[in-house]
């Protein structure tokens, strides 16, 4: 192996681990806030990136569809668990009607003006956004009080319901979608496509944007509290479910996100988020799902470990990131003294 | 009775369907139940029972599947002789899983799992020894005394023979000690440990455990299919096997059957119904099958089993429960009274800048009653902690009969004779208040899984429960020793706990508020039991007994000395009287006089 060589796969390792860093943030704000881990986040990357396939196509994404199924099924379960009450009918609806309603009428008003692939991004990230607080009401919030096992179990049949679904609406085929841009920037030996450029930006400007939002807003505190102790923030006035569903929102909006990224990179199918986003799961199983700077700092190792083994021996590329997981898992297990939870 | 009923039952079930009558295509149905109620009955000990989740199941049984395709068609060996060995390798297998991950809360088993039966199914799909995605044909079929059971109509037999073994394999290891362990995973960790019975390895039986089933139906699977490819192996199915049990009900053996039954039937329609209806491709019985998923944790957590047994079971009122007559378990020899029995010197405990505990000292005496008492927050219940190793000292030492137990975990301290009850009880809820206190004689038994497995511990079990009872009986609560433990009320269950702390046969009693939530009477027949459990005359007395009570009146009638804590320090120490009239006492729980 050369320099050149090695100079490529340390690129294209610290790009895709870009990706998996922006998924493992937004797991490890799921799980913090509401304790969900939240396995169909993959789901929603491919979800989005054959969404944006699908605009940059000149087609109508089956996604709008979709996002009207689990729209009607979160207002349903809605006014089902609040038969009882009498007010907030009306705001309950908007809540739940009116993203999806918003995403269909602007992309059935702009999608056919062919505006270029920001507005096709931006479609993208209205249309699949607004899929993961629709999941938050129909699947986790009435098990708001259940185990983090019993959660995973739900999130898990999530996944399963989803993949099922995205089959039917997506059907079989992978598509590619084109680049945001299409120069290349020669750095020496290198030649960095503007793809991977916009990745890693996009990718620093959520951190620092995410970053801000904890630190700074009170919107972000509110969550921070949440993660920190449900009970003392209900009791301080911030309700749990709201909580719950705003992380839910920052998820789906950093998946759709990913989604619009990795679309021009990689040939993409229903089924391909679940590995990326378990990729994402990996490195935050490192920081114990709650670090933040551990969880990027393990995205960008699995990024390179895969982009390593592929070149060495690229049809256990799969097999050598997932089995990566173990040793992990054992200098956690070694370095707890004792069991960690008391459910 | 019943047990000939369900024999002739099963005996019908394996004749009826060797009738030509019976369609082979319900043959074929009945043969997948078969082989997936037994890995469901494998996640009902470990998810249902033990609290644990593994989406790895299926891949447990591709280990046994693989292991004997490989040996049978590459070696020539006999099919039974690979038998064991697909169950060791799935063994093997969740060894090492079990061991990285079990020792983390418990969705680390669930992740890792999920990582893993990823990295298996391409790692099978990728080798030339499984045949890559193409997978391994031509299996010789499983043959008995020279009659080849290649039809799957024989084949059934060996099947469902294999599900009724599972079954009274599963009921035999979960009503028997290391069986109690297990199910004292899911009341709190800490129960088990306090009892010596060390979870991480309660759990990692379960797990053991569930993988050998999942390895069993591997082997079924091989010979009844013939052939193996990775896709049965993988997390999709994985995840169906979980449903069957979430479905069925968690906890329960039936559960496991009905669920079983269920989502086979359930997935066989759906597959040929549904594309005729939507008139579309795709997986649809995914999507149901996870929306179900959702729906029954939402709507019945224990799943279905249970709803159907309370329509079935009215339950009669028993037989009063009496003490079995069975030979008594050998008792340790308990310290003179007077010796120096605990010996705690400089304990201190820090979370973080709080000190929760700073450099407490005091002792207590073979045949004392000492009280620990103070303000709340006052550091009781952390001391407590430390004491019985559920939580670690930052410095300090406790010396214990002249050994030092500084740093040693709770099995190990309830090995030297320390038993304890809990501030916040500690019981399994759904299994009955004798056989939770049986699980504090953990220690007196030997039997373990071969053993229980086998029926081999009954005599053993004899002893246990004879002794659970006398203890039940000395508490005044033998009455309700079949109750389920959750039934009874919160003040009676401190009771049982105290039980079962002396079912240890403990030199040292740590009592957590044992008062709290009595009624005056049950506190006055309470505070006469110590006096008895003290008292080396009467039988089986001569326990030493240190105890954390906010009761004033039950402490100060009951206890030898009383040691007071306040902000985590050492206040005073003393009799009774003496630390009633002491000025810092009064001035700590009264406030300085203004």
């Amino acid at each position: 192996m050369d320099g050149t060589i090695l100079l490529i796969l340390v690129q294209d390792g610290v790009v895709n681990g870009a990706i998996y860093a922006l998924l493992a943030l937004s797991l490890v704000l799921v799980f913090t806030v509401t304790r969900v881990v939240l396995i169909p986040q993959g789901e929603l990357v491919a979800f989005s990136a054959l969404t944006y396939a699908a605009l940059d196509g000149d087609t109508l994404p089956a996604s709008l569809w979709l996002l009207l199924v689990l729209g009607g099924l979160a207002a349903a379960r809605g006014l089902w668990d609040g038969r009882r009450d009498t007010g907030g009918k009306v705001r309950l609806l908007l809540e739940t009607l009116g993203p999806p309603a918003v995403a269909v009428a602007l992309t059935l008003w702009l999608a056919p003006l062919r505006l270029g692939v920001g507005v096709s991004a931006a479609l993208s990230l209205l249309i699949v956004t607004p899929m993961a607080p629709a999941l938050h009401r129909i699947a986790f919030a009435p098990l708001a009080g259940a185990s983090v096992l019993t959660l995973l179990i739900a999130a898990v049949g999530v996944h399963f319901a989803m993949l099922g679904l995205g089959l039917v609406f997506f059907g079989p085929e992978g598509v590619r979608a084109s680049g945001f841009s299409d120069a290349r920037i020669h750095a020496g030996p290198l030649m960095i496509p503007g793809q991977a450029i916009w990745i890693l930006s996009v990718t620093l400007v959520l951190m620092a944007a995410l970053a801000g939002f904890f630190g700074a807003t009170l919107m972000g505190k509110a969550l921070r509290a949440t993660a920190v102790n449900a009970v003392g923030a209900r009791l301080v006035g911030i309700p749990a479910a709201g909580a719950g569903r705003l992380a839910f929102t920052l998820a789906g909006f950093i998946g759709a996100l990913s989604g619009v990224l990795i679309a021009p990179l990689t040939t993409v199918y229903y089924d391909t988020g679940f590995l990326i986003g378990l990729k994402g799961f990996v490195a935050a199983i490192v920081g114990g799902l709650v670090a933040y700077p551990a969880a990027v700092a393990a995205a960008i190792a699995v990024g390179l470990v895969e982009s390593f083994a592929s070149f060495w021996a690229s049809s256990f590329k799969e097999v050598i990131v997932f089995t990566a997981i173990l040793p992990v898992l054992l200098i956690r297990s070694l370095a707890s003294h004792a069991h960690e939870d008391e459910e | 009775m019943s047990r000939l009923l369900w024999l002739i039952g099963g005996l019908a079930w394996l004749l009826v369907a060797q009738f030509p009558a019976v369609p082979a295509f319900w043959i074929g149905l009945a043969n997948i139940v078969g082989i997936s109620a037994i890995v469901a009955l494998g996640l009902v000990v470990l998810t249902g029972v033990g609290g644990m989740t593994s989406f790895g199941q299926a891949s447990f049984m591709g280990f046994g599947a693989y292991t004997t395709a490989i040996l049978t068609t590459g070696y020539g060996l006999s099919p039974w002789l690979t038998l064991p060995l697909s169950i060791a390798a799935s063994l093997a297998a969740a060894l090492v899983i079990g061991a990285v991950t079990l020792r983390l809360s418990g969705h680390y088993l669930a992740l890792g799992t999920i990582a893993w039966s990823v990295s298996l199914f391409y790692l099978a799909g990728i080798l030339d020894v499984t045949g890559r995605y193409d997978g391994i044909p031509a299996i010789p079929p499983v043959s008995l005394f020279g009659l080849s059971l290649a039809d799957p109509r024989r084949f059934f037999v060996v099947i469902w023979v294999c599900v009724g073994l599972a079954v009274l394999a599963t009921q035999n290891l979960l009503d028997s000690r290391v069986g109690r362990a297990i199910r004292a995973l899911r009341g709190g960790a800490l129960a088990g440990a306090s009892c010596g019975a060390p979870p991480i390895r309660a759990r990692m039986l379960a797990f053991l455990y569930a993988a050998a089933l999942a390895g069993l139906a591997g082997w079924l699977y091989a010979h009844l299919q013939r052939a193996v490819n990775p896709t049965p192996f993988g997390l999709p199915a994985s995840i169906q096997y979980l449903l069957m049990a979430v479905l069925g009900g968690a906890g329960q053996i039936g559960g496991a059957l009905l669920g079983a039954a269920l989502v086979t039937l359930v997935n066989d329609r759906l597959q040929t119904l549904l594309p005729y209806l939507i008139g579309a491709q795709g997986n649809f019985e995914t999507i149901v099958f996870g929306g179900l998923m959702v729906l029954v944790l939402q709507t019945a957590p224990d799943g279905i089993w249970p709803q159907l047994a309370r329509l079935a079971r009215r339950s009669p009122a028993g037989p009063t429960p009496t003490i079995p007559d069975a030979p008594a378990l050998s008792h340790r020899d308990l310290p003179s009274p007077g010796t120096r029995l605990l010996d705690v010197s400089g304990l201190t405990r820090r979370f973080g800048g709080l000190v929760a505990v700073n450099d407490l000292a005091f002792t207590v005496n073979a045949g004392e009653i000492v009280g620990l008492i103070g303000p709340n927050g006052a550091g009781k219940s952390t001391s407590f902690n430390l004491l019985t190793g559920v939580d670690r000292a930052d410095a300090g030492r406790i010396v214990f009969r002249g050994q030092d137990l500084t740093g040693s975990d709770a099995p190990a301290i309830a090995r030297h004779g320390i038993a304890r009850s809990f501030q916040h009880v500690k019981l399994v809820a759904d299994m009955s208040v004798i056989e939770n206190v049986a699980l504090g004689a953990h220690l007196r038994g030997k039997a373990g899984a071969l053993a229980a497995l086998l029926r081999l511990d009954r005599a053993e079990e004899a002893r246990l429960f004879a002794e659970a009872a006398r203890q039940l009986d000395r508490v005044g609560l033998l009455a309700d020793a079949h109750r389920p433990a959750g039934s009874l009320a919160l003040g009676r269950q401190r009771i049982v706990e105290i039980a079962r702390a002396l079912c240890l046969d403990p030199v040292l009693l740590l009592l957590d508020e044992p008062a709290a939530g009595l009624r005056h009477a049950e506190k006055q027949q309470l505070a006469a039991l110590l006096r008895r459990l003290r008292d080396p005359q009467s039988a089986g007395g001569g326990v030493s007994i240190l105890l954390v009570e906010h009761d004033m009146d039950f402490v100060m009638g009951l206890t030898d000395r009383l040691v007071v804590m306040d902000f985590g320090e050492k206040l005073a120490e003393g009799t009774p009287g003496a630390v009633r009239a002491n000025p810092k006492v009064i001035e700590a729980y009264l406030g300085g006089v203004a």
